[in-house]
């Protein structure tokens, strides 16, 4: 049976970064459904943060005002020893980034270029033009070349496999081979992204289905904080493609169908600099009210920014438009509507990466630390992804130091191998039942519907209602043909299943939280309420269902105050 | 509309065949979206590549009524037909319909040692790198590793041996970087015909390469500078 000491599920920044850090002594995997490359972290495009103070009006810049602008921008729901952490360690990490080689942009002094993002005091951006995701993920990906990783490409994860509290391995999906197969582990690393393909308008890839978190879900290891669901403002009209916060930081504008600047009633100080849950439901609300174009969308406008500065910031988002919209950003106003973007919640990890089930670790953006609390600063995920990824690549080579020298269990390996290949045989053999790509449409209608930008208690009953429909109705699913080779019909399959259960959780987590919080906007209960819910919610599964407790949050240098902006 | 679209699994068939699908995709749908809408709701055995649908991922390569081209970003409206002809990328082995095996195109890119060698320590507080300088390095950047070039490329057709033009701008995007330091060394293990002087300079891939890389121009590059290189070791010159 192929055996590692330590497998790291999903090839992007954070599971490169873990793969990176992890002792070179260990045998180490990365099992990507994709090529690594080919990893949603490649879509990330305005920056990375860290308090460099390189930027003129940033001279004054420190970690500690980082700190401060990302737990407010969390809405005071971050842990702030978490938040220290990430923050400090931001400024060593983006000089280790830069020695391996990502092409930051500079400043005419030969310093990495810093730029403007919303919620933040001082310009901390770290950049190379709009595409710092593409070359973060590829100068991972290149050093992990240099340092010989093994890869297995193209291999989807289906279950984790853990007995009595022990980690034993994991189930996969061969997609090339088209088989099943079992690999034992000693400690595993999830980096598995987030589930943005549970809404019908997502930035994110169509790969995106947060399948890892509802895995470790199933295999009872608990999520944290998932009714915090981030829409992020400007996205492409349509095809819901990210037009980076840059554009904003840079100077765009966001203007309503009468011509106004319409921030200026939600956010007088920071504009259109505002966080995104704000600026999110400013341009949400201005489209309810009427004031939005054909009551789709507002526009971005760029026009006054010029050629010469739009070319040279900008030269991704520019080609976006071109090819995708048919228009040219230098010459006209970009249409843009909000659509789901991030997901704050995760699995519940502590700030080494560790979960409660012993040799599981998680980072990136399937983990919740919690750093970015109620609603995610632009430019932290980033950051986010390859910090706590190098500190889960160094918490699981410490574990396995001291843990078990032995990985065992390969009767159960094999039994779980066997189980869901009957099951397969038993889908394969059915010859009716529902299309699993239509109960996926399904899925997306219901979570856009009930789970949006604005939520109230009704509306997140009726989901529940309706989400114990669909997953009567996956009961019943099947796969046409005989294929089982790069079988996508099969990967929505099992990847469905685990989108249920995070569906679950994410409407579960909205009805109970009582109070408006960061992204979670409940119209029935419009303000935060501290001294109720200050607290994380963690959400467990058991076999009467799942299991909602909460937890304090940890409160630092930093108290509570009003969100203004 | 008619979707003509080769089938072929090498594990069941003995030859590839093209399939006919009937879809009325909307205008500003992109070809990997109907792609998607063939697949969910009529045939779902059929298996392409894709991820991000927004050209920056680089898995939905194929070729579109002859041309090669991502999948997500070519519309219908651009089409300019009523028939459309979906192939695989050419100059690879078809693992199963539109996927194709792209191991020569990563085994030449592992070849020229794509990463940056800075053997020193990190700098306190980073490399200085005049602007300009840095900015020479993003033409290349820009590569999303689609392997068009190298599906287009003539030479890789008829010599699997070539590095074909992705992995040679690569290479050419770390000899511009000021902060790379390898041996003018690294650059004879391309010096011959499998490396820069294989190139036949049609400039195909500089055509397909839907980032405008323009891959050739790193060929060209390196070309230069091998060849300043050896004058300058002839006359046992410092490099």
């Amino acid at each position: 049976m192929l055996t590692h000491d330590l497998l790291i599920v999903g090839g992007g920044l954070a599971g490169l970064s873990a793969a990176l850090s992890a002792d070179p002594g260990l045998r180490v995997g990365v099992i990507s459904k994709v090529h690594p490359v080919r990893s949603h972290s490649v879509a990330a495009q305005g920056g990375i943060n860290a308090a460099l103070a390189n930027h003129p009006n940033g001279v004054d810049d420190t970690w500690e005002k980082h700190a401060f602008d990302t737990i407010k921008g969390s809405d005071y729901l971050a842990d702030q020893d978490a938040v220290e952490l990430l923050c400090r360690r931001a400024i060593p990490t983006i000089y280790d980034l830069d020695h391996w080689g990502v092409p930051f942009s500079r400043f005419a002094a030969g310093t990495i270029a810093q730029r403007p993002f919303g919620g933040a005091g001082f310009p901390r951006t770290c950049y190379a033009a709009d595409r710092t995701g593409q070359v973060l993920l590829h100068t991972l990906y290149e050093q992990a070349v240099r340092r010989n990783v093994t890869f297995y490409d193209e291999w989807l994860v289906t279950d984790i496999i853990v007995r009595d509290g022990k980690l034993h391995g994991l189930l996969t999906y061969d997609l090339a081979g088209g088989e099943i197969i079992p690999l034992r582990a000693r400690a595993v690393i999830f980096a598995t992204g987030g589930y943005g393909r549970i809404y019908l308008r997502s930035t994110n890839a169509y790969i995106n289905f947060g399948s890892g978190i509802g895995m470790a879900y199933k295999a009872g290891i608990p999520l944290k904080d998932m009714e915090f669901v981030q829409f992020h403002p400007t996205t492409l009209c349509g095809k819901n493609i990210l037009i980076t916060e840059a554009a904003r930081g840079d100077g765009g504008y966001l203007v309503n169908a009468k011509g106004r600047r319409f921030m200026e009633d939600y956010a007088p100080k920071a504009m259109e600099l505002a966080p995104r849950d704000i600026v999110a439901r400013s341009i949400q609300t201005e489209i309810d009210k009427g004031n939005g174009f054909d009551n789709e969308y507002v526009h971005l406008d760029l026009r006054h920014l010029g050629r010469e500065k739009i070319l040279k910031l900008l030269p991704g988002i520019r080609e976006i438009c071109l090819h995708f919209a048919g228009l040219d950003p230098i010459d006209q106003p970009i249409p843009i509507q909000p659509a789901q973007h991030y997901s704050m919640g995760g699995i519940d990890v502590d700030a080494t990466c560790a979960s409660p089930v012993e040799g599981f670790f998680a980072a990136g953006e399937c983990a919740c630390v919690s750093v970015h609390g109620a609603n995610r600063l632009g430019g932290n995920s980033l950051l986010e992804a390859i910090v706590f990824g190098k500190i889960a690549g160094e918490s699981a080579s410490l574990y396995l130091r001291d843990g078990p020298f032995e990985a065992g269990g390969d009767k159960e390996l094999a039994e779980t191998a066997r189980a869901l290949m009957s099951r397969m045989r038993s889908i394969h053999e059915r010859k009716a039942g529902e299309n699993v790509f239509q109960l996926l449409n399904r899925l997306k209608r219901l979570m856009s519907d009930t789970a949006g930008i604005f939520r109230d208690a009704a509306t997140l009953r009726r989901g529940l209602e309706e989400l114990a429909e669909l997953r009567d109705a996956y009961r019943r699913v099947f796969i046409h043909g005989t294929c089982v080779r790069y079988c996508q019909e099969m990967v929505v399959l099992v990847e469905f299943e685990h989108m249920l259960e995070i569906a679950e959780v994410i409407l579960l987590g909205a009805l109970n939280r009582e109070e408006t919080r960061g992204s979670h906007f409940r119209t029935d209960f419009p303000k935060r309420n501290d001294s109720s819910w200050l607290k994380h919610t963690i959400i467990t599964r058991s076999d009467q269902g799942p299991g909602i407790s909460y937890r304090d949050v940890q409160i630092g240098r930093y108290a509570p105050q009003e969100r203004v902006y | 509309m008619t979707f003509k679209i080769l089938r072929f699994d090498p594990l069941k068939d003995e030859h590839p065949r093209f399939q006919l699908y009937r879809h009325e995709p909307k205008p500003q749908d992109s070809i990997l979206e109907a792609l998607k809408d063939i697949r969910n709701q009529q045939d779902p055995s059929l298996s392409f590549r894709y991820s991000c649908r927004e050209a920056v991922c680089g898995s939905c390569s194929i070729v579109i009524n002859g041309r090669i081209s991502l999948a997500c970003r070519a519309l219908v409206r651009d089409l300019g037909s009523e028939e459309v002809v979906i192939e695989p990328l050419p100059n690879f082995e078809i693992q199963k319909d539109l996927i194709v095996d792209l191991k020569p195109f990563w085994e030449a890119y592992r070849k020229v040692e794509p990463f940056l060698q800075a053997p020193g320590a990190v700098p306190e507080k980073g490399h200085l790198v005049v602007e300009k300088d840095m900015e020479k390095v993003f033409q290349y950047i820009t590569c999303i590793l689609c392997a068009c070039c190298y599906s287009a490329c003539p030479v890789a057709t008829r010599d699997e041996r070539y590095a074909g033009p992705a992995a040679l701008a690569k290479l050419y995007r770390f000899t511009l970087d000021p902060r790379d330091e390898r041996p003018f060394s690294a650059l004879e293990r391309v010096n011959g015909p499998d490396g820069v002087w294989g190139c036949d300079t049609v400039f195909r891939c500089n055509d397909v390469c839907p980032k405008d890389v323009r891959p050739a121009d790193g060929i060209e590059g390196l070309r230069r500078k091998i060849i300043a290189g050896k004058t300058r070791r002839l006359f046992r010159r410092k490099p």
